[in-house]
């Protein structure tokens, strides 16, 4: 099977004043289908700049970058955005919602940019999405509105109402409670056995347990790359908490 | 790109942040609104003080005739017996810009009327000389073209004299007065005018037909002088030199021989008014321009800092697929839509204002057209531009950079 990324000796320096601290010194590996990977490493091992360039907001300073066989260097700027439209979805630790607009709005955003998309459709598709991540009695909710969890549900079926070809998350469990992170770990782990290709960047040793594959940086280098025989379910978790009494 | 969804996406961004949209709008409003209804107070201060200052006369004209030498002795000039009809008829015939031109002959005397009477000024003029010195007619008629021709023994009186003889309120229309022994039929009284700035009645006077003060009071063949009032006070220089020609034509005056007439203007009151009006005019530009600017300025100041707070939201936008253009024609649009309504808001506003003023406290305002048309423009336009550069700026940023922007 054809990979869905592959990143060949990947490097992104960044110039602060008068250094240049190399976030990235050649990385190099690549994804197929179906995996859920996550990418550990503490702060400042460069993880979070992988996965801007995964997700075509930044640009490697050198290296190739293969998305869906296609090289994310070579495109201009109006491509690369298109790519990011119809290829990715990309999740944030602050969900970066549109401030007091419907959770269905926000959904429909990345199919307004999408010409291929009628209002019906759009709609359709939108409601969809949010049934999957289990939203469907608060389409009308505005994002002030909603809780942490709530709210990266919606930012979680906006990464996916255009079915992309992987979905990035940038510790998006990050600001949630321990209970609601492993909601959304579980409903991670039920979108990977749909099918959906997965990466996950976290400084929380705990998730690569419930991944498929972990991949391990330090000081912008990989340093482990373990594939995980023993995949643990976040829904038992989830069901062995106690349960909140309020 | 579908730009009907840009539209769809930038009235949604709006109608999500009604109080921020209506916030900026409010910067565009006040800015219009103040510098139309500031242009309107100013304008109209400006025509209520040229109108009065045209009331006392600046665009007058006297002719009279000049004291000449006689034998090396300077004489005086009343006596001079130079002006003749032919001279007016040759005046009101070939001076251009003339709004009203009459002749002018005057004797003081006596009036008489039963038991009572006074001393006063009785003036032979035609109808012109009414708009000429600003005078109407109160109560009854203006003598006519008829009497004129006639030489008909009536007249019209100021209140002085009507209060001088006709001390027990009797009406005087119809009443008939003797002028040195010549009777008048009252057939009009004047409006009041009060005195004038010299501290002279100006309401005791007594105006009757040119001729009949020529021929049957005076009999003389001459006049005492010429009133003639311009269309505008610019051509004020232009006229007096076109009737020292005509006039030096008619009285074969060439080369260096002096002329035996003088042409004056009340020059200071032109002066006065000229004055007034450039600084009238100065004042508002600098009202309108100030108003303006700030107006300018706070719009500039709304918008920039609304969009540039917006680049996280343009971050966002860019990472799930909009492309540079797509946020400029969303902020375009968002910016010219909030102008032009607030553009408009602000133009009905500052009319509003303007008519307000004018119908609960009795302002003299005006409002102009080109202010209205000046506003709305730099405004708008201001708006749009200060709504559309930071969102370029936040849109050639990278994506990644944009949404980190605190």
């Amino acid at each position: 099977m054809e990979d869905i990324i592959r990143i060949e000796n990947l490097c992104r320096n960044f110039v602060v004043g008068s250094e240049t601290v190399h976030a990235l010194r050649n990385v190099s590996f690549s994804i197929r289908p179906g995996e859920f990977v996550t990418i550990m490493g503490t702060s400042g091992s460069g993880k979070s700049t992988l996965l801007n360039i995964l997700g075509c907001l930044d640009t490697p300073t050198s290296g190739e970058y293969y998305l869906d066989g296609m090289s994310v260097r070579k495109m201009g700027a109006n491509d690369r955005a298109s790519y990011r439209n119809l290829k990715i979805g990309f999740i944030f630790q602050s969900y970066n919602l549109l401030a007091k607009t419907t959770a269905l709005e926000n959904v429909e955003l990345p199919l307004l940019y999408n010409p291929a998309y009628t209002r019906r459709m759009r709609r359709e598709k939108a409601l969809e999405a949010l049934k999957a991540v289990g939203l469907e009695h608060r389409i009308f909710h505005r994002s002030n509105q909603m809780s942490g969890g709530q709210q990266q549900r919606v930012a979680i079926a906006r990464a996916m109402v255009n079915d992309p070809v992987i979905l990035l998350a940038d510790e998006a469990t990050g600001n949630l409670d321990t209970r609601t992170s492993y909601e959304i770990l579980a409903l991670f782990q039920r979108l990977h056995a749909e099918g959906r290709t997965l990466i996950f960047v976290t400084h929380n040793p705990e998730i690569a347990e419930f991944s498929s594959r972990n991949i391990l940086l330090r000081d912008g280098h990989i340093i482990e790359d373990t594939r995980n025989s023993r995949i643990g379910s976040a829904q038992k978790v989830l069901d062995s908490l106690p349960k909140e009494t309020n | 790109m579908n730009y009907g969804n840009l539209i769809v996406i930038a009235f949604r961004a709006l109608s999500n942040n009604k109080l921020r949209g209506f916030l900026t709008m409010l910067g565009i409003i006040i800015g219009v609104s103040s510098v139309i209804s500031m242009l309107a107070i100013g304008e109209g201060s400006k025509i209520s003080i040229e109108k009065q200052i045209q009331e006392l006369g600046a665009n007058m004209i006297v002719v009279t005739p000049a004291n000449a030498m006689v034998g090396g002795i300077r004489q005086n000039g009343v006596i001079e017996q130079t002006l003749k009809l032919k001279d007016y008829q040759a005046i009101a015939s070939e001076v251009p810009y003339l709004e009203s031109c009459s002749p002018y002959v005057t004797k003081s005397g006596q009036v008489i009327s039963g038991a009572n009477n006074a001393p006063t000024s009785i003036y032979g003029i035609n109808e012109d000389y009414m708009d000429i010195r600003r005078l109407s007619v109160a109560k009854g008629e203006m003598f006519s073209d008829q009497d004129m021709k006639m030489a008909a023994k009536v007249c019209v009186v100021g209140q002085t004299v009507v209060d001088n003889l006709f001390k027990n309120g009797e009406d005087p229309l119809g009443q008939v007065i003797r002028f040195d022994k010549v009777p008048f039929r009252i057939i009009g009284v004047l409006a009041p005018k009060g005195y004038n700035s010299m501290g002279r009645d100006q309401d005791d006077i007594i105006v009757a037909p040119f001729t009949t003060i020529q021929k049957r009071l005076l009999a003389i063949p001459y006049m005492h002088g010429i009133y003639v009032s311009v269309i505008g006070e610019q051509y004020t220089a232009k006229v007096i030199q076109e009737i020292t020609g005509v006039l030096r034509q008619t009285h074969g005056i060439t080369g260096g021989q002096e002329d035996d007439f003088n042409v004056r203007s009340l020059e200071e009151m032109s002066k006065v008014l000229t004055m007034a009006t450039k600084v009238l005019t100065i004042l508002l530009a600098c009202i309108g321009g100030i108003s303006l600017l700030v107006g300018g300025i706070g719009i500039m100041n709304i918008m920039y800092v609304s969009v540039t707070e917006r680049t996280r939201e343009i971050g966002l936008r860019m990472s799930i697929g909009a492309k540079g253009r797509h946020i400029l024609f969303q902020f375009l649009i968002e910016s010219i839509i909030i102008s032009v309504s607030g553009g408009v808001i602000g133009v009905g506003l500052g009319i509003g204002a303007a008519l307000a003023l004018r119908f609960f406290l009795g302002w003299p305002v005006s409002v102009l057209l080109y202010s209205v048309v000046i506003s709305f423009l730099v405004c708008t336009v201001t708006g749009v531009f200060f709504g559309w550069y930071p969102a370029r700026k936040a849109s050639r940023l990278n994506p990644i950079d944009a949404i980190r922007y605190e």
